[in-house]
């Protein structure tokens, strides 16, 4: 194979600073009326604080299923995750959907505001996060507007601002772009890194696509075809801050790239004939 | 090709232009016409009733003229007999409306949330709901006596009915992810029902309430006829105990009045409750 460009190796990084989110040995199995189904098998991570950590993966590798077990919306069935400890109260995680997860029946301000509504913080506090992260997704003139009447990239930044305004220690994010078409994906991967510049959180963030990956990540894990396994966990070798359209120019930046697809084509390819075999 | 089809359509609508510049008095928009339709059928058959009844084309001991109801109506109001049995009726709707509508809302939103409350319920109203509310009458009659509270208890029960299966309906019509966004930012049970189930049900709780108003009303005029002293329902059968035929008619036009105001009320409680269903 021409493919063989050297991987850097995250685990040969020894000096790793203060781990957020422990994984051991972590398996999903759900149960379905053809028998059991391992969604996600031995599944061992670390990740580091203010990390932004990408999981690649073939569709059905169990990628979603791992973050809506860390969003506490699933529970694992075997192995144990630890998640380092919330500083004064803060929430654990607060997670970026798939999809329309706005509330239509609320304003783009009460969804925006609407994590630190639960857990009844003081008015005046909520509406200086929630004017702040509104400002800074560019949504301060439309905070009176219902999601229906805001376009599908607009609608992302709001859950976007939903979850920042939460402050939470881990920020989970599945897909959040992948409903939006190029134009705005790039502007919103844009905004993304911009205001996750400013607090420099623990994000996991889950995608398909390896430009995202590479473009906005620190670490990227690839996960195998199901069950879903650890393939392959590299460095990114880029500098921060970046520009999203001058990184995609480099020749390094397609290189990594490149380098990732080795790793994934095969991956893709078994899921692919797993979905056929499952078809007939 | 094109030319000709665009010259043909020129010449036609040149024409039309022509014709209705020829009569400038009679101009109207198309939406006028329709309003001044509207108002102008139902007139029209008062109209033609009236000079019926006045030739003696029909039998007025049946069919009274119009302006004999409308003076019957005077009379009425001018002696407060009217007015005594609407506020009678208008009493029972209410509290049926209060004692009805409020259990059936949280019923319903409580069935909508809770599966096992769901699998205890759903059979119980299958069972009870197709009994024809008329045919409990004697026997609410039996239970409650021939006071306010039979009435009030008709009400309720007509209104219950829709109100809980359309609640129940709305709920589970709110898209799962909705759920999962209130169980990731930390709402209570309590929180997620006044958030995310109340309002998000809501859209099909209105049509429920109109449902029941209209099943209220049926129920009321009925309950009135047989066990009353008062209200339109009593005014109705008492009219035709002594014959007047025109205070039969001056309740159902009371009563269809009322229906017409109530749906009008609704609707705007509707825009005031429902803003982010207006737009679409």
């Amino acid at each position: 194979m021409i493919l063989n460009p050297p991987a850097t190796d995250a685990t040969a990084n020894a000096a790793a600073p203060e781990v957020k989110i422990k994984l051991r040995g972590v398996r999903k199995i759900f149960e379905t009326k053809r028998g059991p189904f391992v969604a996600l098998d031995s599944l061992t991570l670390d990740i580091p604080t203010g990390c932004f950590f990408m999981i690649v993966g073939p569709s059905g590798c169990g990628k979603t299923t791992l973050l809506r077990i860390l969003a506490g919306l699933e529970t694992h069935t075997e192995g144990t995750i630890e998640i380092g400890a919330s500083a004064d109260g803060r929430p654990s995680n607060s997670m970026i959907f798939q999809g329309d997860s706005l509330f239509p029946w609320m304003t783009v301000w009460d969804n925006a505001a609407y994590g630190l509504t639960m857990r009844r913080l003081p008015k005046a506090q909520i509406k200086d996060r929630v004017g702040h992260y509104l400002n800074r997704t560019g949504l301060s003139r439309f905070t009176d507007l219902y999601p229906h009447q805001l376009s599908g990239g607009m609608r992302q930044r709001v859950s976007i601002a939903r979850a920042f305004a939460n402050d939470p220690d881990v920020l989970l994010m599945d897909e959040p772009f992948s409903a939006l078409d190029e134009q705005n994906k790039v502007l919103l991967q844009e905004e993304l890194l911009k205001i996750w510049e400013e607090t420099r959180k623990t994000v996991l963030f889950i995608t398909h696509s390896v430009d995202e990956a590479v473009t906005l990540g620190d670490r990227i894990l690839v996960m195998t075809a199901h069950p879903g396994r650890a393939k392959a966990d590299l460095i990114v070798p880029f500098e921060r801050p970046r520009q999203v359209l001058e990184l995609r120019a480099r020749p390094a930046y397609g290189e990594f790239v490149f380098n990732i697809w080795g790793y994934l084509r095969d991956e893709v390819h078994r899921a692919r004939a797993q979905d056929e075999a499952s078809a007939q | 090709m094109t030319d000709l089809i665009d010259k043909a359509s020129d010449k036609a609508s040149t024409r039309a232009f022509a014709a209705r510049s020829l009569g400038p008095r009679f101009a109207i928009s198309r939406s006028n016409f329709d309003r001044l339709m509207n108002v102008a059928s139902p007139l029209a058959l008062l109209l033609l009733w009236e000079i019926a009844a006045y030739f003696g084309w029909i039998d007025v001991r049946f069919f009274p003229a119009p302006s004999k109801i409308f003076a019957e109506m005077m009379v009425l109001i001018q002696n407060g007999q009217l007015w005594t049995h609407l506020v009678a009726s208008l009493y029972r709707l209410f509290w049926g409306f209060i004692f009805g509508g409020a259990p059936a809302l949280i019923l319903g939103i409580s069935m909508g949330l809770s599966r096992t409350l769901r699998s205890i319920m759903e059979p119980l109203v299958a069972a009870t709901y197709p009994i024809p509310k008329s045919a409990i009458l004697p026997l609410i009659l039996l239970i409650f006596g021939l006071g306010e509270a039979s009435k009030i208890v008709m009400v309720a029960i007509g209104l219950f009915f829709p109100i809980l299966i359309n609640t129940m309906a709305g709920v589970l019509e709110i898209p799962k992810i909705h759920f999962d966004v209130a169980r990731n930012f930390g709402a209570s049970r309590l929180q997620t029902f006044m958030t995310i189930a109340l309002p998000g049900a809501m859209p099909l709780i209105m049509t429920g309430v109109k449902l029941g108003v209209g099943m209220g009303l049926i129920l009321i005029a009925l309950a009135e006829m047989i066990g009353a002293k008062s209200g339109l329902g009593f005014m109705m059968w008492n009219a035709w105990e002594i014959l007047s035929v025109e205070t039969m008619y001056v309740g159902l036009i009371v009563i269809a009045a009322l229906g017409v105001l109530f749906s009008l009320i609704l609707n705007e409680v509707e825009r005031f409750l429902v803003p982010w269903k207006q737009a679409r």
